[in-house]
C-alpha cells in the first residue's frame, strides 16, 4: 500500500511489501531484485544501436519509412512497432543552465525549446553564427519506464499486462485482445496498439534474456554504456555518483529524472540522467499515474449510480402509483 | 568517430571518463562533435593549414619534445642546398616538371645524397601509385647523413620546417579555414600539453582524409605533429586511421591493386623492372638500412607461393610470368576506358561504383559500353541494373534494347556463410568461423575464384601458348571440402604465412623466409600467422583474461606486434620515458628489450649498439633508431623522398573552390592527377573566371546508420527506417539565400550532374568567414542510390575525377556546386539544365585547368630527369 | 495436462489463493510467460564471427538453429568491442538473413530487357570462355621495345573490401596469372 501517493491499495492488499518493490506487492514470493535501465543520455551518442537491437531481439516490425525532419530521429516516438526511441534535440545554447535545484520554468514555447518539429522552425535564430557557439545537440534512448505504479496495468482488463518478478510491466502477447484502454493510462505515451494486429505492444525489458540473467538486447548493444541494465537499487546509487561527478567537472544541469519513488508514480524502473529539463526531450515534467483518482471517482460513480438507482426506483413507484 | 565507428568511440568515450579532452574537427557539427569538449567547424578541405598552423604552434613556441625530436626524427638532418621551398616560390618545391606535372626530387635529398637512388623523376612513380608502397615502409635513402644536433643549421631539416610554417600563424588560419583563433590556440595548447614524458596525445582521422587531392600531405601533416610532440610509438599516441571496411586494412595488405602485389610488393613496371633482379633491387636499395635489405627473400618466396615447382632460381622464380605495368592502370582510367571501348570485361566483387565511386555518371556510361559484367554481391545492387533502372535510362542516354553489356549476377555468400580472415583497422587479423551454409546459388569468392581458375586450367590444358603458361603453370590445388567443393580457407591462410617446402612447417615470422626457393610465402607481413601450425588469428582469449594489450586476441602483423615502432616508447638509453608511458623497454641484466607488446626491434640490439661502417640492412641500424622500416631509422618530418608533391605538406586549394590560396600563388596541388575525357569536367576555381557559378562548398560523408554505397543497409529493412531519405543539410543563412524550406525539395548542380534532396535546416551547418567573404557549405551523405528499400538521388554523382597524386585516390570530400529549391528536372531537361551550368561557367567538357596556376615562376626541373628514374 | 493442472493454471484460481490476489503479477503469469526462455538457449551451435561493417572489427556471435540463423549479438569476449554494436553490427541478423537477398544466379544478355534464370555451372563456365576470348583478342606480349608485358588490358576487377584475406589472395593469384593486372578494390577508392 503506497497510498501516500493517492495509489489505490485497498485493503486486499495480504501485505504491504517495501516501497519500490512491486514484484512483492504483486504476488511474487522471494522474488530477484527489482531490474531495471538507468539511461545516461551524457554519454548518449545517438547511434541508435538500442533501437535496432531491440527490434532484432524482438522481431519487432518496422516503423515506417518516412523522413521526418526532428533532427537525425526518423522514427518520431515510442510505438508498438519502436520500443527503444532515440531523441536528438537540437539547441542553440544550453537551456539547463538552470541548474536541478531551481524552480523549474516553465516550458518555453518556440525556438528556444526546439525539438526538432517542422512547424517550430529551426533551432537557433540568434543571427549570427558566431552566436551558435553554444549549439548542443541532445541525444537519449528513451523507453517504457516500467512504473512502480503502472497505470496500463491497473486499468488492463484481462491480465495481458502483469507485473513480472523481476518488478518490470510486460504485456503478454497471448493474453492482450487489443481493448486499449491501456493506451490511455499510460502518463507517458508509450503504450501502443498495433495497426496490424490490434494488440498492445512495448518494451518486455527482454524478460525472456533476463529470465535467462542475460541483459537486453539495447543494453546489451549500447557502445557507450548509455543503457545500464541492472539492479534497480545499483542503478540509483550509480546514477547518483554520475550526477555529482558531472556536477563537479562543470554540468551543472546534469539531474535524474524518474528516479524518485515519491514522485507521481512512485518511481521509474526505467529512469535517466538528463541535461536539460524533461519536456526538452519531449518527457512529461510531471507524471501522475493516470489512475490515482480510480478510487475516488469509483466512489463517485458508486454514489452516483445509487442516486440513479434510487431515482430509479422513485420513478418506478411514482409510476405504479 | 561516433558517426562512422561508434563501438571504437567507446575508447573515447573512456578516455574522457578519465580526464581526457577531446576536439573535433568537422566541416559539420556530427554526433562526434555532440560527445566532444571542443567542437572546430572547418572550411573543408583547408586542414593542412590548420595543422600547419599547429606545428608553427609547436616550434615559434618550442614546444616540441626536444629529447624525442632529436634522438628519433630527421629534425637533424642536413638538406641539399639545392633545396627550394614552396615558401620561397609561390607554392612550388624546386625540381617542378610542367611537361609531367611531378617533381624532380634531386633537390629534395639530403646533402651529398642529390643523386641517391630513390631521387630523380617521380613521373612513373605519380602514375602507378607509388607512394602506396609505403604503407609498410618508408622511401629510400643512403645510409650517412649530415647532422647538426644543436638544430641551428639554416638547412636542417628543423629549421626548413619552421620557416616553411611560419606564415601559418593563428590569424592566416582564420582567414584559410575560417576557424577563430581562441579556438584554434585552444587547441594548440590542449595539443602541446600533452606531450613529453608523462603524457601523450592521439590524432584520429578517418579515411575521407585521403579522399582529397593532397590526401596523402593531409596525413604527413599529422604525423609531422605527432612527432615533434613525441607521440609515435607510445601509448595514448599515434596517428590512427578509422578505415571504413571490414577488411579495407587486408585488401591493401593482400591487395588487389593493380600496382601492388602481396606484403606490398611493386607490381612490376615494364621499363623499370624488366629483370627480377631489377625488380627486387628497387625494392630493397643496396646498401639501405632496415627491414627492406630482405626483400629478396620475400619477393623470391611469393614467387613459389605462386608458381610452385615451376619457380626455380634458374628461371628467377618464373618473374617472366608477372604482367607488366605501363602507366596508370586505376580504376578511373579504367572507367574511362570502359566509355571508350577498350575494355571487354569487368568484375564488381562486393563493390557498387554506381553509387560509391566519384562521378557516378561516367561509372555507368563504362559498365554500359562492355561486352560482359559479372556482379558478385548479396544483393541486386544499383551496378547490375544501371541498363535497366540507372537515372541514364531515365534521360535516354542508356537504352537497354541498345546496351550491349551481358550482366552475370552472381550471389555472394554472406559473412556468417563462409569462413576466413579479416583485417581490420589496427592491422589485426581475425579469423570468423562459419555458422551456416550459403542460400541457394550463393558462393564465397574463394569458391568463385578456385573454380574459376580450374576450369580455365581445364579448357586450356595442352595449350601450346606462352601466355598460357602462368595459368598452367599456376600452383592451384587447394583441399576441398562439403556438397560444393569449398576450398579450405585455412589452407589457403597457411600459404599467406609461408612454409618451408622441404618440410611443409609453416613458418613462424619473415625472419624465415628464403630467396633461395627452399620457402613459399604468399605475403610475408602475415608470416607468423599460421606459426607452430595454429591459426593464430582464431585466437579468442577473452580481453577480460588479458591485460589491456590483449595479445592473445587474433594477431597483428607484423609478429603479433599491436603497436609499430614501439621502440620509441622507451628513451634512447631503453628507459620507459616515464613509468605512467612504460610499454617496451631495454632490460639491461636480460640483456633484451621486453615490455607489454613485441618489440618492435630486433631484441638483442642493445640501445647503445652503433653500426660498423659500411653495414646495411638491419644491421644498420643503430640501437636508438627506433623507425625499423624507415631508410635511416627516423621518424620523418621531412620526407626527401616518397611523397610526390613535395617534401613538406603544403596548404593548397582542392581542385574546386570558391577562395583564392591565401598562402601561395598556386592555387591547388600541381601534382594532382587529372584526366582530360569528354565525360570529365572541372567546375572553375579562382583565378579562373566563373567560379560564381558554382558558389557552395559542399561535402559527403556517412551516417551511421548506413554503410558505404548502401548495399548493406539500404536493403535492411531495420537501419532503412532509421534514415529513409537522401537530404541535404543546409544552414539556416543558407536556406535563406537560397529559398530552400526544412523538409522541401532542393536539387545540387555540379558541371557534372544535378541531383536533388530533401532539405534539412540546422545550426549544426554554420556559414564560415573566410578571407573577408561569408563561405556557405552543404553536407550530404552518399549512401543512397535507386535500389533497395529506401532510394534517393546519389551523391557521389555530383563529383568529376580529380586524384591525389601519391595514391591515385579521387577527391571526393570536396566540391563546389550551386543549389536552388525544388525538385530537379527529368528527361532530356536534366542534361539541358547541366549544359546551361556549364555553358555559364565557362567549361569545356574535358578541358582541365592548367596544373600551375598562371603566373607562377617554375624553376628549372633540375638534372636527373629521364622521366624513367625510380619513384 | 490433467484437470488439477488446468486448475492449478487457471489465473482466477491462482489469483484467489496466492499472494497475488489483485492479479496483477504472479497470478497472471500467462503458461506462455513462464516458459520463456531467450531462443538463444535453445540454438544448436554458436559460430564466433566478426562484423562484415566498419573497420573496428567488432565481435559477434552467431546464433543458429538448424541452418538458420536466429540470432546475432556483440561478443563479450573481445577486447576491441565488448560486445557491443552499433546499429549495423546490430542488424546483421537482418542483412543475412534479408529477403532481398538475391540466392539464384541472374543474366541479362546483351540488348536485353529483362533478367533471365541461369544455372550457377553454366554461368561459371559462361565466364571462363568470356575471359579466355577477351584474354586472346587484347593480349600483349612485349612492348614496342621488346619488354615483356605478359598482359591483357581487356580485364577489370573492382572488388569490395569486405572480401576476406584468402579470398583477395586467390584473386589476386588468379588475376596475375590471368595477366590481368587493372584489379582495383575500395582501398583505392
Amino acid at each position: 500500500m503506497v497510498d501516500a501517493q493517492g495509489r489505490p491499495g485497498g485493503p486486499a492488499t495480504p501485505a504491504a511489501p517495501p516501497p519500490g518493490d512491486p514484484a512483492a506487492g504483486a504476488g511474487w514470493v522471494d522474488a530477484p531484485p527489482r531490474m531495471g535501465f538507468f539511461t545516461d543520455t551524457s554519454v548518449c551518442i545517438g547511434c541508435k544501436a538500442c533501437e535496432v537491437a531491440c527490434k532484432e531481439w524482438n522481431g519487432v516490425p518496422t516503423s515506417g519509412l518516412d523522413l521526418l525532419g526532428m533532427s537525425y530521429d526518423n522514427t518520431g516516438a515510442l510505438t508498438a512497432n519502436s520500443w527503444r526511441h532515440v531523441a536528438f534535440v537540437e539547441q542553440p545554447r544550453p537551456a539547463g543552465h538552470r541548474g536541478g535545484s531551481e524552480p523549474t520554468e516553465a516550458p518555453a514555447s518556440g525556438a528556444t525549446e526546439f525539438l526538432g518539429m517542422p512547424a517550430a522552425g529551426p533551432p537557433g535564430r540568434t543571427g549570427t553564427a558566431e552566436g551558435r557557439s553554444d549549439f548542443r545537440w541532445l541525444m537519449m534512448s528513451d523507453v517504457c519506464k516500467h512504473c512502480t505504479q503502472a497505470g496500463c496495468l491497473d486499468v488492463c482488463p484481462t491480465g495481458a499486462l502483469f507485473r513480472t518478478e523481476f518488478g518490470t510491466v510486460v504485456v503478454q502477447e497471448d493474453i492482450c485482445n487489443g481493448c486499449g484502454y491501456c493506451v490511455s493510462a499510460c502518463p507517458y505515451g508509450v503504450i501502443d496498439r498495433r495497426v496490424d494486429d490490434g494488440r498492445v505492444w512495448k518494451c518486455t525489458l527482454c524478460y525472456d534474456r533476463i529470465g535467462a540473467g542475460l541483459t537486453p538486447a539495447c543494453a546489451q548493444a549500447c557502445p557507450t554504456e548509455s543503457i545500464q541494465y541492472g539492479p534497480l537499487d545499483e542503478l540509483r546509487e550509480r546514477a547518483a555518483a554520475r550526477v555529482a561527478t558531472l556536477h563537479e567537472r562543470g554540468t551543472p544541469e546534469a539531474r535524474l529524472y524518474g528516479h524518485d519513488p515519491h514522485d507521481g508514480v512512485g518511481g521509474d524502473g526505467a529512469f535517466f540522467l538528463l541535461l536539460d529539463e524533461p519536456e526538452v526531450y519531449g518527457l512529461p515534467p510531471d507524471p501522475q499515474v493516470t489512475t490515482r483518482d480510480l478510487p475516488k471517482m469509483w466512489q463517485r460513480a458508486g454514489v452516483a449510480a445509487l442516486a440513479m438507482a434510487a431515482g430509479a426506483v422513485v420513478a418506478f413507484l411514482g409510476g405504479r402509483r | 568517430m561516433a558517426e562512422a565507428h561508434p563501438v571504437g568511440f567507446q575508447w573515447v568515450m573512456e578516455a574522457r571518463k578519465r580526464g581526457a579532452k577531446v576536439f573535433h574537427v568537422d566541416p559539420r557539427f556530427t554526433r562526434t562533435s555532440a560527445s566532444a569538449d571542443v567542437y572546430l567547424p572547418i572550411r573543408a578541405g583547408t586542414d593542412i593549414a590548420l595543422l600547419g598552423g599547429v606545428i608553427n604552434y609547436i616550434l615559434t613556441n618550442e614546444l616540441d619534445f626536444r629529447e624525442y625530436v632529436l634522438a628519433y626524427t630527421n629534425a637533424a638532418t642536413i638538406v641539399s642546398e639545392d633545396f627550394v621551398d614552396a615558401e620561397d616560390a609561390e607554392g612550388l618545391f624546386s625540381g617542378f616538371d610542367p611537361a609531367t606535372g611531378s617533381y624532380v626530387q634531386d633537390s629534395w635529398q639530403y646533402a651529398g645524397h642529390e643523386r641517391d637512388s630513390g631521387s630523380g623523376h617521380t613521373a612513373t612513380a605519380r602514375e602507378t601509385a607509388a607512394g602506396l608502397r609505403h604503407e609498410s615502409h618508408g622511401a629510400p635513402i643512403a645510409g650517412q647523413v649530415e647532422r647538426d644536433e644543436t638544430l641551428q643549421h639554416p638547412r636542417c631539416v628543423y629549421q626548413i620546417l619552421k620557416r616553411h610554417f611560419a606564415r601559418y600563424t593563428p590569424e592566416m588560419v582564420q582567414r584559410v579555414c575560417g576557424l577563430p583563433p581562441e579556438k584554434f590556440l585552444e587547441l594548440a595548447r590542449a595539443w602541446t600539453q600533452n606531450s613529453g614524458r608523462e603524457r601523450t596525445g592521439c590524432l584520429i582521422y578517418s579515411v575521407g582524409w585521403t579522399q582529397h587531392s593532397v590526401g596523402v600531405q593531409y596525413i604527413r601533416t599529422g604525423a609531422i605533429i605527432q612527432l615533434l610532440l613525441g607521440n609515435v610509438g607510445r601509448p595514448g599516441g599515434g596517428v590512427l586511421a578509422l578505415r571504413g571496411h571490414a577488411s579495407i586494412q587486408g585488401s591493401t595488405d593482400i591487395p588487389t591493386l593493380f600496382n601492388l602485389l602481396p606484403g606490398y610488393l611493386p607490381m612490376p613496371h615494364h621499363a623499370q623492372h624488366p629483370t627480377f633482379d631489377d625488380w627486387v633491387n628497387a625494392i630493397r636499395h643496396p646498401g639501405q638500412k632496415g627491414f627492406w635489405g630482405n626483400a629478396r627473400a620475400y619477393a623470391a618466396s611469393l614467387l613459389k607461393a605462386y608458381w610452385g615447382e615451376a619457380a626455380t632460381p634458374d628461371n628467377d622464380f618464373c618473374y617472366g610470368y608477372l604482367p607488366r605495368l605501363t602507366g596508370d592502370h586505376g580504376t578511373y582510367q579504367q572507367v574511362l576506358d570502359m566509355i571508350d571501348g577498350k575494355i571487354r570485361g569487368y568484375f564488381l566483387l562486393g563493390q557498387n561504383p554506381a553509387v560509391g565511386s566519384a562521378h557516378g555518371r561516367a561509372q555507368r556510361l563504362g559498365m554500359a559500353n562492355l561486352e560482359w559484367l559479372v556482379v558478385r554481391d548479396l544483393f541486386m545492387i544499383e551496378s547490375a541494373t544501371f541498363w535497366q533502372r540507372g537515372p541514364e535510362v531515365a534521360t535516354g542516354e542508356i537504352v537497354p534494347q541498345e546496351c550491349r553489356t551481358e550482366v552475370f549476377f552472381l550471389p555472394a555468400a554472406s559473412h556468417v556463410e563462409k569462413e576466413g580472415t579479416f583485417t581490420q583497422t589496427q592491422r589485426l587479423l581475425q579469423w570468423r568461423e562459419k555458422a551456416v551454409d550459403p542460400p541457394g546459388d550463393a558462393r564465397s569468392e574463394l569458391w568463385f575464384f578456385y573454380h574459376l581458375g580450374r576450369r580455365l586450367r581445364e579448357k586450356l590444358a595442352g595449350s601450346p601458348l606462352p601466355r598460357d603458361r602462368a595459368l598452367l603453370d599456376l600452383a592451384w590445388d587447394y583441399p576441398t571440402h562439403g556438397p560444393h567443393d569449398e576450398p579450405d580457407a585455412e589452407a589457403v591462410l597457411r600459404e599467406i604465412n609461408g612454409y618451408d617446402i622441404a618440410t611443409g612447417r609453416p613458418l613462424a615470422g619473415f625472419a624465415e623466409a628464403r630467396d633461395d626457393g627452399t620457402t613459399a610465402v604468399g605475403c610475408w607481413i602475415y608470416a607468423g600467422v599460421y606459426a607452430d601450425g595454429v591459426n593464430q588469428a582464431a585466437r579468442r582469449r577473452p580481453g577480460g583474461e588479458q591485460d589491456w594489450v590483449a595479445a592473445e586476441w587474433g594477431w597483428a602483423w607484423p609478429a603479433n606486434r599491436r603497436m609499430l615502432y614501439n621502440r620509441a616508447s622507451a628513451d634512447p638509453q631503453g628507459r620507459p620515458w616515464s613509468d605512467r608511458k612504460r610499454y617496451v623497454w631495454w632490460d639491461e641484466s636480460a640483456g633484451r628489450w621486453t615490455g607489454h607488446d613485441v618489440p618492435d626491434f630486433e631484441v638483442t640490439k642493445a640501445p647503445s649498439y652503433r653500426p660498423p661502417p659500411g653495414a646495411s640492412g638491419p644491421a644498420a641500424l643503430a640501437g636508438d633508431d627506433p623507425f625499423v622500416m624507415q631508410a635511416d631509422g627516423k621518424g620523418w618530418l621531412y620526407a626527401p623522398s616518397g611523397v610526390l608533391d613535395g617534401p613538406l605538406p603544403t596548404h593548397y586549394e582542392p581542385a574546386e573552390s570558391p577562395v583564392r590560396n591565401p598562402l601561395y600563388g598556386q592555387q591547388g596541388n600541381p601534382t594532382r592527377k587529372t584526366y582530360r575525357h569528354p565525360v570529365n569536367s572541372v567546375n572553375p576555381s579562382p583565378p579562373q573566371e566563373h567560379s560564381q557559378v558554382f558558389p557552395y562548398v559542399f561535402t559527403v560523408s556517412r551516417l551511421t546508420e548506413h554503410h558505404t554505397a548502401g548495399g548493406m543497409s539500404r536493403t535492411v529493412a531495420p537501419l532503412a527506417e532509421l534514415q529513409p531519405e537522401m537530404f541535404v543539410e543546409v544552414s539556416p543563412e543558407l536556406a535563406t539565400l537560397a529559398g530552400l524550406n526544412h523538409l522541401g525539395w532542393a536539387h545540387l548542380v555540379s558541371a557534372r550532374a544535378v541531383i536533388e534532396a530533401k532539405v534539412l535546416v540546422t545550426d549544426r551547418l554554420v556559414p564560415l568567414r573566410v578571407d573577408g567573404r561569408v563561405i556557405h557549405q552543404l553536407w550530404l551523405p552518399y549512401h543512397f542510390g535507386f535500389e533497395g528499400l529506401v532510394t534517393g538521388d546519389s551523391a557521389n554523382d555530383l563529383f568529376g575525377i580529380t586524384l591525389d597524386p601519391n595514391v591515385l585516390i579521387q577527391e571526393s570530400k570536396i566540391g563546389t556546386c550551386d543549389v536552388r529549391p525544388g525538385r530537379r528536372p527529368t528527361g532530356a531537361a536534366l542534361g539541358e539544365l547541366v549544359d546551361d551550368y556549364r555553358r555559364r561557367a565557362g567549361v569545356t567538357p574535358g578541358a582541365v585547368p592548367p596544373a600551375v596556376t598562371p603566373g607562377v615562376p617554375i624553376g628549372p626541373p633540375g638534372s636527373g630527369g629521364d622521366g624513367e628514374g625510380n619513384g | 495436462m490433467g484437470l488439477r493442472d488446468v486448475l492449478l493454471g487457471w489465473p482466477v484460481y491462482r489469483q484467489l489463493t496466492g499472494a497475488d490476489p489483485l492479479g496483477r503479477g504472479a497470478a497472471a503469469q500467462s503458461a506462455r510467460s513462464a516458459a520463456l526462455t531467450p531462443r538463444t538457449e535453445a540454438a544448436d551451435r554458436v559460430a564466433r564471427s566478426v562484423c562484415p561493417y566498419c573497420a573496428v572489427g567488432c565481435g559477434q556471435r552467431v546464433f543458429v538453429s538448424g541452418n538458420q540463423v536466429t540470432q546475432i549479438e556483440g561478443d563479450p569476449d573481445s577486447p576491441i568491442s565488448r560486445g557491443r554494436l552499433c546499429p549495423k553490427g546490430s542488424a546483421s541478423k537482418s542483412l543475412v538473413t534479408s529477403p532481398l537477398r538475391q540466392t539464384t544466379v541472374r543474366y541479362r544478355r546483351p540488348y536485353g530487357t529483362e533478367w533471365e534464370d541461369l544455372d550457377l555451372d553454366t554461368a561459371l563456365d559462361m565466364i571462363a570462355d568470356r575471359i579466355l576470348a577477351a584474354r586472346a583478342e587484347t593480349w600483349e606480349d612485349v612492348d614496342a621495345e621488346g619488354r615483356p608485358l605478359n598482359r591483357t588490358l581487356g580485364i577489370s576487377s573492382l572488388g569490395g573490401a569486405t572480401l576476406d584475406n584468402e579470398e583477395n589472395y586467390l584473386i589476386k593469384k588468379l588475376f596475375t596469372a590471368m595477366g590481368a593486372l587493372q584489379i582495383e578494390n575500395q582501398a583505392r577508392i
